[in-house]
């Protein structure tokens, strides 16, 4: 029951952060410097009759609680408008990109959850020994590095190997399903190594922490003194608990991976969300950008929301918690 | 590797002696300060100017060679950190100050105030903080200030956070209430018994707010929404991204910006991480000395 309700609060929490986004987002484009109507036309000095009609024509000349009660109407109704660059509606644009995306940031997420709770388990069991020290810092360096720089020196690195961009091979002609998937996988390798990279020093760090303070509670102190193998008790007791916060931080971190993700879907020329995001900018492509940024914060705050529920799902203590709040 | 952890352990248990890592760190930021000041001096024809063939080898003249324009790679990398680290700090300070003010407030007077920023904060910690500096830049223009204020308005959330819930205790220690109780105002208060508590706190998110600004400086550089009239670390990893430094296998333009930035963030975060765990007694404190039963360590003996 605990459980459910605190799941209940969140949800509500999340609407209310996405409505929050949702009005942001309107606000950030509307009070922006500039005629919209200059922008959106591309005319910048067009004639005052012009200017007076686009802006009849797209409501620019009612109040703007008018137009703020518009644009929550057309995005309830899975509207988001229309590209200025190739006339798809913004929906379609991103819903492509958002399935390319995908398999880049889970495979990415991957590599990172591996990399980071190996080496937090291993820093964590060799507490204060240079094993510690040395997954700290590499830790430490690899999430303070640029995510565009890392996949540039893979780049360089894997150059003749491995294609250098984009998500299939232009001559592969009449590929079979299993040729197109591995053709598919090859492109992906190095983007999603490069997110894992540049991803998986704040889950060691995490990891790292809890495993120690689990490693002192005293429940870890009872399994040795019944007995059971160091090795045992680091896998049973201390490991599994200690995967609760880091749980909750994978969720956290998503937003920041969604920003590693524009950087690498560039230097990869990746179609994903991040790349849309860059090209609408190129274009001043104004409804995509709005698009994609929504598509962005929307799945934070999804990622986020889940991330929770996890955790309450794992830990009964939080259940309670929850529930006494 | 063992001295260093030798050193590490008996700095924990006499304390307040520096470690190996805050030396380095320090030592670090020193080099890179020194060579941006110093930029104007070593270099005076400025960045950008050519000295030779594109894309020269490195050589004792040029000992990191030169870039697709012909320019000696030092240099480019020196008059960057005067960009870089210009950025950084500006926008780590507006991060500081604005979230310090923030935390300070609504920690000492709770209420309302409060309210309001953990439910601002809660919304800025959420939402993807590139995409909104993508955005807002794309919008609002690129010049280097504008830059700065962007990153300084997007970053500060986290900031307050810390401040606030350190304010929150502080306020709640014996002396503060007596000083209060002998009829100190409010403002007074604040600033003669809360603020000198939080300022180590400070320092810490500066350190650490340095370093995303350098690290945001860069990805908006690499998207091309930052002025290109200067160079900085950011600007010398896009140009050799969009230049070819790939194809011409020029690893000495490619290298060293990104390895400045990665040194540089580690160092931030390496002296801001100690700052903090020297004010807070909490996070040095483990639950219970486990010596003995860590000896030897599972891992260890599994072997």
């Amino acid at each position: 029951m605990g459980a459910l309700r605190t799941i209940g609060r969140r949800l509500v929490g999340a609407v209310l952060l996405i409505w929050l986004a949702v009005t942001f987002d309107f606000f950030l484009f509307r009070l922006a410097p500039g005629n919209p109507v200059d922008q959106m036309s591309r005319i910048p000095q067009g004639s005052a009759e012009l200017q007076a009609q686009l802006n009849r024509e797209f409501g620019l000349d009612q109040p703007m609680l008018v137009q703020y009660l518009r644009y929550l109407e057309q995005l309830s109704q899975g509207n988001l408008g229309v590209s200025f660059v190739n006339r798809r509606p913004v929906r379609e644009n991103l819903v492509d990109a958002l399935l390319n995306t995908l398999p880049l940031v889970g495979l990415g997420l991957l590599v990172a959850i591996a990399l980071g709770i190996g080496l937090g388990v291993l820093a964590g069991a060799y507490r204060g020994r240079s094993v510690d020290h040395g997954a700290v810092t590499l830790a430490t360096f690899m999430y303070s590095l640029p995510p565009q720089w890392v996949g540039m020196v893979l780049l360089f690195l894997f150059s003749g190997l491995l294609p250098t961009g984009g998500m299939t091979d232009q001559f592969l002609i009449d590929p079979t399903p299993a040729q197109k998937l591995l053709d598919v996988g090859r492109h992906l390798l190095l983007p999603a190594l490069t997110l894992g990279l540049v991803m998986f020093g704040q889950y060691t760090l995490i990891m790292r922490s809890s495993m120690v303070e689990t490693l002192s509670d005293d429940y870890v102190l009872t399994a040795r003194a019944k007995g059971f193998r160091p090795r045992y008790v680091l896998r049973r007791h201390a490991l599994r608990n200690a995967l609760l916060p880091t749980v909750t931080l994978i969720g956290l971190s998503v937003g920041a991976m969604v920003g590693g993700a524009i950087l690498i879907e560039v230097v990869f020329s990746w179609p994903g969300v991040g790349r849309t995001i860059y090209d609408s900018i190129v274009a001043r492509d104004y409804p995509m950008m709005q698009g994609a940024f929504l598509v962005f914060t929307v799945s934070v705050v999804l990622f986020n929301l889940l991330a929770d529920a996890t955790y309450s799902l794992l830990d009964p203590r939080v259940r309670r918690a929850g529930a006494g709040r | 590797m063992s001295a260093l952890a030798e050193s590490a352990r008996s700095t924990r248990r006499t304390a307040r002696r520096p470690t190996p890592g805050l030396v380095f760190s320090i030592a670090v930021l020193s080099l890179f300060t020194a060579g941006a000041l110093l930029a104007p001096a070593l270099f005076p024809a400025g960045s950008g100017a050519q000295v030779g063939d594109p894309y020269a080898f490195p050589s004792s003249s040029h000992v990191l060679g030169l870039d697709d324009a012909g320019s000696d790679v030092v240099a480019e990398l020196l008059w960057g950190a005067r960009v870089s680290l210009l950025v950084g700090v500006l926008a780590g300070v507006m991060t500081v100050v604005l979230g310090g003010i923030a935390g300070l407030v609504s920690g000492y007077f709770g209420g309302w105030f409060e309210t309001l920023l953990m439910r601002t904060t809660d919304f800025f910690l959420v939402i993807p903080v590139l995409p909104v500096m993508i955005v807002v830049a794309a919008l609002y223009g690129t010049r280097l200030v504008n830059t700065i204020v962007i990153i300084g308005l997007l970053s500060w959330p986290g900031t307050a956070r810390v401040v606030r819930s350190q304010a929150k205790t502080v306020r709640q220690r014996l002396y503060v209430r007596r000083a209060r109780a002998m009829g100190a105002s409010h403002g007074r208060t604040l600033i003669q018994h809360v603020l000198p508590q939080v300022v180590p706190l400070l320092g810490a998110s500066t350190a650490l707010a340095i370093g995303h600004a350098i690290f945001f400086e860069a990805a908006l550089r690499f998207l091309g929404l930052a002025d290109r009239s200067t160079t900085s670390w950011g600007q010398m990893i896009a140009d050799s991204f969009e230049r070819g430094a790939i194809t011409a296998e020029a690893w000495w333009v490619l290298l060293p910006p990104g390895l400045a930035i990665g040194l540089v963030l580690l160092s931030t975060t390496v002296i801001g991480r100690q700052l903090e765990q020297r004010t807070n007694p909490r996070l040095s404190v483990s639950h219970l000395g486990l010596r003995s039963f860590r000896r030897p360590t599972p891992v260890q003996e599994a072997q």
